[in-house]
């Protein structure tokens, strides 16, 4: 018999989506309300999460590509027109310029009549995951801290409902962490975040409590699904022990571990993409399965995310996934149905005692924010990806339709007339410049001035920053002023690349001494060591197949030239120019591959290196990869290639060709 | 991209017009070693503008260990540089991994941050393995970097005594020490490391630690001197704050006045080259191969006073005695 408890409220269905141009995305975001999704999730384009305005050089390719281009308070009101954000439970991916967002947020909440202290959602504004993965950071840690705790002091006295940060773990696994990592390293963040807070003296030693209560986690859930679950639970046991013994919270109630999903994106296929249908829906099992840890919020990739971008249908379709789990099974009827299990209380044991030992390595360091500086956290997520990505290469790890079962019959999914993914409108970037134009004509630019004016002035002092936004906001400012004044101010940096990890046992292995030795021999033959430039243009800070494709070339004896993430062409063929190399491997995943080859093939002419080979990897359509190659790309790889010896065969084979020597056959 | 080796005279005209795609060419051209190509480049080297090797532009090494923090040091010395109009040329020296032969170049944007500059040229180097913390290359390379930019700073990750293996193949050696690590402080007491002309050490910004390396450091100094008679300075920097480095900058031209002013600028240039050619041939036929050639310290004088040639036509003439009399002994 089991104890029948009260049916368990749902948690809250959001889809995360943006797209075009603010008033595609408010029609968007308006059918999916009407589909029964009860909350949003804002997605922004590149440039507004790295605070450029949509002119931009750096921005060109990239606007309305991975979200919604958010220049001014125009576009935002023209996003929640007719949603009363009074009443709507919204969340934003925002980082870097999150204090900007929020402000106008705010701001159009506040011209739609509703006060601040009305307002729900949730504020991403975790900066230093984005220096481990992602990657949309601007500035240097310390002032990116502190721009994190002015969010955070700001809204506990002024919208009590917001989460103004969510710490992330879920960028974490998608840059590889293992289940340990994930936690340890979200904790460490967490203790990072609310050290500063505490030492910034914004919120007294009463209102404390308010603070951790406050804050809020974003997870990753993957396949293994049980492990996932188990997970969940360790993050609850260590939140609650760190809240009380770190921070003195008291009540039960402000040291629950709250948290939103996303489930995994690393684990989704680009062949058989169908099958992440039951993948998606296994890794959302692992987050509501056990009551005591299910979480609060719940979004769900499309299953067709690796192909592009997904139509409305795909997001449909997920959003269903979550209704049938919630309304047609007996899930929220029952306790927690893990409660004594002796298997699971022993893996939740082994992930608390992992974590804790890694928490206490980062502490060893000073903390997070040093331990990032240092490079050692890249480096272990590096290393746990690059044994993950050996391990499907090696058959060891298993995922169906990509290393087994890889037969398969024609899809009908995505055979249709747009082969299955939505293609933004190439005229989206063109307007949203008009727009912008049209609105800097309009407003009152000595006002502008002012309101910039205070803001510098609010940077330097070091009071909070919130209130200088705002009136930015109220004034017209747009989101590339408001970064640059403060690049001005705090600077900006570049975060550790974590590629110089040992070389692992498969560098020893057959394969890679049989690939290494011919890659040995071309050098001779062309006269010095071969050299690659891995690079990655515009403003995509998905650094992972960068990381992987630089640490390979190293292994089997190429010499790599990698500077990290958000390089201009202009920057890639100076270095290719400098460095002397002998291909060129771009990788782009935010879907502006084809502006963004272009440009570096223009650059490429410009300092004399035409016919250098460039390969490019990313998530790129088979439409895309054919004009690709029209343009003068000698090879496009996409994530269904797993194999990395063999694409460094290819590489080294292009390098022969190029030098008029006949290919070698390397098994 | 082909195999067809450039035409040397023309390409040396062209580096030193400042060409940049020229100067490319031949850095990869220097690194050729197919036999072809290292005649080309002898050629090469022999066609670039003497005046500029001899005496003209500062080659300044910078090295210290892993962590001091080098590249965020040369990254602020290119700015004060750039302001005061002076172009800038790096050779940036990375170890390349012992068990793959590969290597991983990564230090380009912490020492350039804007990235665009065309009067900044910086190419890496992995050392391969070979020479100590440096590359073969370097000196070539670095000669021909002098015809065509006002600074050239070649860039070494150095560990224990090997550290400043540098300073004998520059005008200007700095040393960057890490604070709170008195490992180079001993290294200089016992006299097996050898003596930079400017010591920094970086991260003031941390604080009591960088103050009290400086002390240590400053009182070590007091008690050694470069050979030559140089009195070195130990300034303390922040390369994060931006501070120090205008007169780090001075320090370092403060050095090559010095050698001007004494007349000792271009024996020091000639002294880089024996160094070269002596580390070379020991690094390929060994203690005996030298030998025949009468031994390191007699070939050393004569070749820093013989008159400069190209480094590789010498080199190449050098070998081919070694060769010579091994094959008369056999």
């Amino acid at each position: 018999m089991t104890t029948q408890v009260k049916r368990d409220k749902p948690w809250l269905m959001r889809t995360y989506s943006g797209h075009s141009s603010a008033k595609a995305s408010n029609e968007l975001y308006r059918t999916n309300l009407g589909k029964g999704q009860t909350g949003l999730s804002v997605a922004f384009d590149l440039p507004t999460q790295t605070g450029y305005d949509a002119d931009h050089p750096l921005a060109r390719g990239e606007v309305g590509k991975v979200g919604v281009p958010i220049c001014n308070i125009g576009d935002m009101e023209a996003l929640f027109d007719q949603i009363p954000l009074g009443q709507m439970n919204t969340s934003m991916t925002i980082n870097a310029t999150a204090a900007w967002l929020l402000a106008l947020y705010v701001a159009t909440a506040e011209r739609q009549g509703a006060s601040p202290a009305q307002l729900q959602g949730t504020t991403q504004n975790d900066i230093l995951k984005e220096y481990l993965s992602r990657g949309t950071y601007i500035f240097p840690p310390a002032p990116s801290v502190r721009l994190t705790t002015d969010i955070i002091a700001y809204t506990v006295k002024n919208i009590p409902k917001w989460n103004p940060t969510n710490i992330c773990s879920y960028h974490l696994q998608e840059a590889g962490a293992t289940p340990t990592q994930e936690l340890a390293y979200a904790l460490s963040t967490a203790i990072a975040v609310l050290d500063a807070i505490r030492d910034s003296g914004q919120i007294g030693a009463d209102g404390f409590e308010q603070v951790v209560g406050r804050i809020s986690f974003f997870v990753n859930a993957g396949i293994r699904f049980v492990e996932e679950t188990c997970k969940m639970r360790a993050f609850g046991e260590m939140w609650d022990k760190l809240a009380q013994e770190r921070y003195g919270a008291q009540s039960e109630e402000m040291r629950r571990f709250r948290y939103g999903v996303q489930v995994n994106s690393l684990g989704l296929t680009e062949a058989q993409p169908e099958n992440n249908v039951q993948r998606i829906v296994l890794e959302m099992l692992g987050v509501s399965l056990s009551k005591k840890a299910r979480a609060r919020a719940i979004q769900l990739p499309a299953w067709n995310e690796a192909l592009g971008l997904p139509r409305p249908w795909d997001q449909q379709w997920a959003l269903r996934m979550q209704q049938v789990l919630v309304l047609e099974t007996d899930l929220l009827e029952y306790g927690d149905i893990f409660d004594g299990s002796p298997v699971i209380a022993a893996k939740v044991k082994a992930l608390v005692d992992g974590a804790t030992a890694e928490m206490a390595r980062v502490q060893e360091q000073g903390g997070m924010v040093q331990a990032i500086e240092a490079g050692y956290v890249k480096r272990q997520l590096v290393t746990s990806h690059t044994e993950r990505m050996r391990a499907i290469e090696r058959g060891d790890l298993k995922i169906v339709g990509l290393n087994c079962f890889r037969e398969t019959e024609e899809s009908p999914l995505t055979g249709g007339k747009d082969s299955g993914i939505m293609k933004v409108d190439p005229r989206a970037e063109r307007e949203q410049i008009e727009r912008l134009n049209a609105f800097r004509a309009k407003r009152n630019n000595a006002e502008v001035k002012a309101a910039l004016a205070t803001l510098a002035e609010t940077a330097r002092s070091g009071a909070n920053i919130m209130p200088a936004s705002i009136l930015c906001a109220h004034a017209g400012v747009t989101t590339g002023e408001w970064s640059q004044t403060l690049r001005d101010i705090f600077g900006e940096y570049r975060a550790p690349t974590g590629i110089d990890i040992a070389a692992n046992d498969d560098a020893r292995g057959a394969r890679a001494v049989a690939i290494r030795t011919e890659v040995i021999k071309t050098g001779e033959e062309v006269g010095r060591p071969l050299r690659l430039l891995v690079g990655k243009p515009g403003l995509d800070g998905h650094s992972n197949g960068a990381e992987q494709i630089a640490v390979k070339g190293r292994d089997v004896g190429f010499e790599i030239v990698y500077e990290g993430i958000r390089l201009t062409p202009e920057q890639i063929a100076k270095a290719a120019l400098e460095e002397g190399v002998h291909l060129i491997g771009l990788s782009v995943l935010s879907g502006s591959h084809v502006e963004m080859v272009e440009d570096v093939f223009n650059q490429l002419d410009k300092v004399g290196l035409r016919g250098l080979p460039v390969v490019i990897g990313g998530i790129i359509p088979e439409s895309d990869a054919k004009l690709l190659k029209e343009k003068g790309i000698a090879a496009v790889y996409t994530p269904k290639d797993i194999d990395l010896n063999g694409i460094m065969v290819d590489i080294l084979n292009l390098i022969r060709k190029a030098n008029d020597l006949q290919p070698v056959a390397t098994a | 991209m082909t195999l067809a080796l450039p035409e040397p005279a023309a390409l040396a005209a062209a580096v030193g017009g400042r060409d940049r795609l020229a100067l490319a060419r031949a850095l990869n051209l220097l690194d050729d070693r197919r036999p072809v190509a290292r005649q080309c480049a002898a050629a090469f080297l022999d066609a670039l503008p003497a005046e500029k090797l001899d005496t003209g532009g500062h080659l300044i090494g910078i090295t210290g260990p892993p962590g001091a923090g080098k590249s965020s040091l040369t990254a602020a010395l290119i700015q004060v540089w750039r302001r005061r109009g002076l172009k800038v040329a790096i050779l940036a020296v990375d170890p390349s991994s012992p068990i793959t032969g590969g290597a991983l170049l990564g230090d380009r944007l912490r020492m350039h941050a804007s990235g665009a500059d065309r009067e900044v040229f910086i190419r890496s180097l992995a050392c391969r393995g070979e020479f100590g913390g440096l590359s073969a290359e370097v000196w070539p390379m670095s000669l021909a970097m002098l015809a065509a930019f006002d600074v050239v700073l070649v860039e070494t990750v150095g560990v224990g005594q090997k550290e400043i293996d540098v300073s004998k193949m520059t005008d200007t050696t700095c040393f960057v020490a890490q604070p709170a690590s008195g490992d180079s402080i001993q290294f200089l007491k016992a006299g097996i490391m050898e003596i930079p002309h400017v010591i920094v050490v970086n991260k003031e910004d941390i604080g009591m630690a960088a103050r009290k390396t400086l002390s240590e450091l400053k009182n070590t100094l007091r008690r050694q001197m470069d050979p030559e008679g140089w009195q070195v300075p130990a300034l303390s920097v922040s390369a994060a704050l931006g501070s120090g480095i205008e007169p780090l900058a001075d320090a370092l031209d403060s050095h090559r006045n010095w050698l001007l002013a004494r007349g000792q600028f271009n024996a020091r240039r000639q002294r880089c080259q024996a160094e070269w050619l002596v580390k070379h041939l020991r690094e390929e036929f060994g203690r005996y191969g030298i030998g025949l050639l009468g031994g390191e310290d007699a070939l050393f004088i004569r070749l820093a006073e013989a008159p400069r040639r190209s480094p590789i036509a010498e080199y190449e003439a050098l070998r081919a005695r070694v060769i010579r009399e091994i094959k008369a002994k056999g």
